[in-house]
């Protein structure tokens, strides 16, 4: 797995490319998400248009990732989800715990802006 | 690892170690694709063998490189039957938590068994004289 920060205005946005998978998957990006709420980062937006394989640990990881926003006050959400990863999602109920938006730029819009 | 294989059935013996998840899922695709299983269905049936390997190994033997995992396809012509054996102390499944149970929506785990029951037709969990096995069937005719 390969993961990419950009910064769009004030949100940070992780290109993830590759397999959410147990092991060093899932390690990557929880290390990855983690060292950026540490810096105090408060606006997370995974972009997963180019995961092209999540098992049942990656789900788990996602979660994990936005629980640890939640505990710093800041916010994780999901843009560009392969179909596969949609109906994985919708089957798990996990849509229903993260805001999930199909383009960039209406994700980061909801963010909305840091006074 | 070993192989062993027959015109209907082929049978693998594993040692516990995650390195062989990707052999494994190539594997099922081989299959199931020669089969005549559609993209999707190979997709998600390769992920519910993936998940139960992945339980057999992580839960089951608890990552014991000394303990076996043994998978076998059986290939018939109407379905595939997998078994996923492990040499752990087993499991009630009955007592496993809901992962839709708004409850558990945020625990990091619990979601592989439930994968395995959504993507098969038919899936039980036997105890057996020193392990525990997962059988699981796919028919073709089914979505």
């Amino acid at each position: 797995m390969d993961i990419r920060i950009r910064d769009v205005g004030d949100v940070k946005i992780l290109d993830v490319s590759g397999k959410i998978t147990l092991g060093e998957g899932t390690k990557a990006l929880r290390d990855q998400v983690k060292g950026l709420l540490n810096s105090g980062q408060k606006k997370l937006l995974l972009n997963l248009a180019d995961v092209n394989y999540i098992d049942s640990s990656g789900l788990g990881e996602l979660v994990s990732c936005r629980v640890a926003a939640d505990n710093q006050g800041a916010k994780l959400k999901l843009v560009n989800l392969t179909k596969k990863l949609q109906e994985l999602m919708a089957i798990t109920k996990l849509l229903t715990v993260f805001e999930v938006f199909e383009d960039e730029t209406p994700a980061v819009a909801s963010f909305g802006k840091t006074a | 690892m070993q192989l062993q294989s027959s015109a209907n059935a082929i049978e693998l013996d594993l040692m516990t170690d995650l390195q062989y998840l990707e052999m494994i899922e190539g594997i099922s695709q081989s299959i199931t694709k020669g089969m005549g299983f559609d993209e999707d269905r190979t997709y998600w049936i390769g992920m519910a063998i993936r998940e139960g390997v992945i339980n057999a190994m992580l839960h089951g033997n608890r990552m014991d490189a000394a303990k076996r995992v043994r998978v076998h396809f059986g290939l018939r012509a109407d379905s595939l039957q997998v078994i996923i054996q492990d040499q752990g102390v087993g499991f009630d499944p009955a007592l496993l938590p809901d992962p839709l149970d708004p409850a558990n929506l945020l625990k990091p785990s619990g979601r592989g068994l439930f994968c395995i029951k959504s993507f098969m037709d038919d899936v039980s969990f036997h105890r057996m004289p020193g392990g525990m096995e997962i059988r699981m069937l796919k028919r073709l005719a089914s979505n």
